[in-house]
């Protein structure tokens, strides 16, 4: 009788002592999951000081003219981003023109053509295409597809459609194989199965009611896609696509190999160009630390990284509001 | 949902009774299913275009003097050894540092949501995070690391890369938490567990197979990367694995030999290319086969 209390004082005590151990730990715990958490806060904000202070001399000396000026000279000292943002968005562009429709008819296909043994293996492929280090994308973008564009399409397209009035202007020039289009192209292999893999998740997430009742009313695949499903998962859709863009706006070796990287601007897409993303990487090395040359480059990098933001935020709330439905 | 289709060809519904519209829409449907094949077909296509042009230019080089030697001047013999070495330096402690603070910070968005707004804000920069440009993130390490230093260095290039490599895992924590019932919290909470033992021992034990597969796939991606190592860790002909001094890594050499006027240095891109995709498509497979061994030993 007397061993009793003390017993039960001393389980207590041990209960007590593991709650004080627990709450400690969780304290910790808690500390170190916090810091995780503020540290990415941390990150994401340093790249955005860094680069908007780095880039302060190059916006105060020029202006906002330095958004609309074509010039970039290093020896007079003369820098403008109009032509490189100009590439970033023609070769992103022209990289959505064929990507899109490729990721919905690879998509369409997986969802509701494949066979279900084959559509797995399909769509592993598919994703692999998407792993593929872009550097490789470049190297083989710039030995097999520049030639191929030099020899057989640039001058057969030159020859059908430089003559049309108004179009005819975006196909002229010599044959280089390097340029804007070749680098839109790059860019539509690399961000197809990014969009097709969310437009695969969004098609097969509908609810089969809507439609296996459109199919019992006797339309066919291509109608429910169009009149069911796609309406059902348009801003699903959106936001792969703009997930796509993002990814395409600040790709860099693979466009660098094949853009031909010259500071001009033009009508033709056949001519060389360059992206804010393969300026950097081209001039970067060749530019000494302090120099205003060095500021221009990073003030292209904010103004990209702001055109990235804005595309992402427009992706996250069309898949936020897409998912929801 | 694949049944769909032939069920409704069964019973004999519109669109196959004869009448001009009807053949319009069976034509309509012909043609895009045709115009789908043929997306199929091309995507895959040059998936094989891209993988027989490695295979076929890249194999050449693969011979035990290129695992061996270190890059040399062009018509010297040189291998790939520093390259590789250096790559998998920066890659592996990338991985290590980026881990920890990637898994923390996923287990802070899935298991501290009392901290109301400031979650769905780190979930949301760590998203912008995930799609910064790369070269960007070149830019920013060179800023704040190799120009105070005054050089280059292979330890820049790692937390580059880790700074790519974070909010990898991060998604992937979070994601893979948050699959974990409900149910197996509880219990563990109700056998006077604290928190943190819950969270490590029960949520993450459960959840380690898609979080290591999320690992192996961030390592596949980061291990690729060319653009901020340029600016960061820069290169180096030479062996080297000092973390304080410019280091050599696969992505750049193949960067520096491929725009080269030598045949041998192109030779030895192509190889380092077919290395280099053949590890990053190793890797993925693996993941993914691993991740659906997993998941349906679960079910």
């Amino acid at each position: 009788m007397m061993e009793l209390p003390s017993t039960i004082t001393a389980r207590d005590g041990v209960a007590m002592d593991t709650n004080a151990r627990g709450r400690f730990g969780d304290l910790v715990f808690g500390m170190i999951a916090r810091l995780a958490g503020w540290f990415i806060l941390l990150v994401m904000a340093g790249i955005v000081i860094v680069l908007v202070s780095g880039g302060w001399r190059a916006f105060s000396a020029f202006g906002p003219g330095f958004i609309t000026s074509t010039a970039w000279n290093p020896i007079s000292n003369h820098f403008g981003a109009a032509t490189s943002i100009f590439g970033t968005l023609v070769t992103t562009l022209i990289a959505l023109v064929f990507a899109v429709p490729f990721a919905f008819g690879v998509a369409f296909w997986l969802v509701e053509m494949a066979p279900p043994a084959l559509a797995r293996f399909i769509e592993t492929a598919v994703q692999l295409l998407a792993a593929v280090p872009s550097i490789i994308f470049g190297m083989w973008g710039f030995f097999i597809v520049v030639p191929f564009m030099a020899h057989y399409i640039e001058p057969v397209v030159t020859h059908y459609l430089g003559h049309v009035p108004g179009i005819g202007l975006l196909f002229r020039g010599a044959p280089y194989g390097t340029g804007l289009l070749s680098g839109g192209l790059i860019l539509a292999i690399m961000i197809t199965p990014f969009i097709c893999s969310v437009m695969t998740d969004v098609f097969v997430s509908i609810p089969a009611v809507l439609k296996e009742s459109a199919f019992g009313l006797g339309a066919t695949r291509w109608e429910v896609m169009r009149q069911v499903v796609l309406p059902w998962s348009r801003q699903a859709v959106m936001g792969g696509i703009m997930l796509g863009t993002g990814r395409a706006l600040g790709e860099t070796m693979a466009v660098t190999f094949v853009i031909g990287n010259s500071n001009r601007m033009g009508w033709s897409l056949f001519a060389p160009g360059n992206t804010i993303a393969s300026l950097i990487a081209l001039e970067f090395p060749e530019s000494s630390a302090g120099s205003l040359k060095l500021s221009a480059l990073l003030a292209l990098g904010a103004i990209l990284m702001i055109i990235s933001f804005i595309t992402l935020a427009c992706s996250r709330i069309f898949l936020q509001r897409g998912t929801s439905n | 949902m694949m049944s769909a289709p032939q069920s409704q060809s069964t019973d004999a519904g519109g669109w196959q009774r004869g009448g001009a519209q009807a053949v319009r829409r069976r034509l309509v449907e012909r043609f895009v299913s045709l115009l789908c094949n043929m997306a199929t077909v091309v995507v895959l296509f040059l998936l094989f275009s891209i993988l027989w042009t490695l295979i076929t230019r890249g194999a050449g080089g693969l011979s035990l003097p290129t695992f061996l030697h270190s890059t040399a001047a062009p018509g010297t013999g040189g291998g790939l050894a520093n390259a590789i070495i250096g790559s998998c330096e920066q890659t592996g402690l990338a991985a290590l540092i980026g881990t920890p603070i990637g898994m923390m910070a996923g287990i802070y968005l899935s298991e501290f949501s009392q901290d109301g707004r400031i979650v769905s804000l780190v979930r949301f920069v760590s998203d912008m995070l995930l799609s910064v440009p790369s070269i960007l993130v070149g830019l920013f390490i060179y800023l704040i690391i190799v120009e105070p230093a005054g050089h280059f260095s292979g330890m820049a290039g790692t937390l580059a890369l880790a700074v790519l490599f974070i909010p990898i895992v991060v998604r992937t924590t979070e994601d893979m938490l948050r699959l974990v019932p409900r149910a197996m919290r509880e219990a563990a909470y109700a056998l006077g567990a604290p928190g943190w033992r819950v969270i490590l021992n029960v949520c993450l034990r459960s959840a380690r197979g898609g979080i290591m597969t999320g690992i192996l796939l961030a390592l596949a991606r980061i291990s690729g990367e060319t653009a901020p190592l340029l600016f960061t860790s820069l290169g180096n002909l030479n062996w080297s694995t000092n973390l304080n001094a410019p280091m050599a890594s696969l992505p750049v050499t193949i960067y520096q030999y491929a725009g080269s006027a030598y045949d041998d240095w192109v030779q030895m891109a192509w190889t380092g290319a077919l290395l280099i995709t053949v590890a990053v498509l190793a890797t993925n497979i693996l993941a993914r086969w691993w991740l659906t061994r997993n998941g349906s030993a679960q079910q």
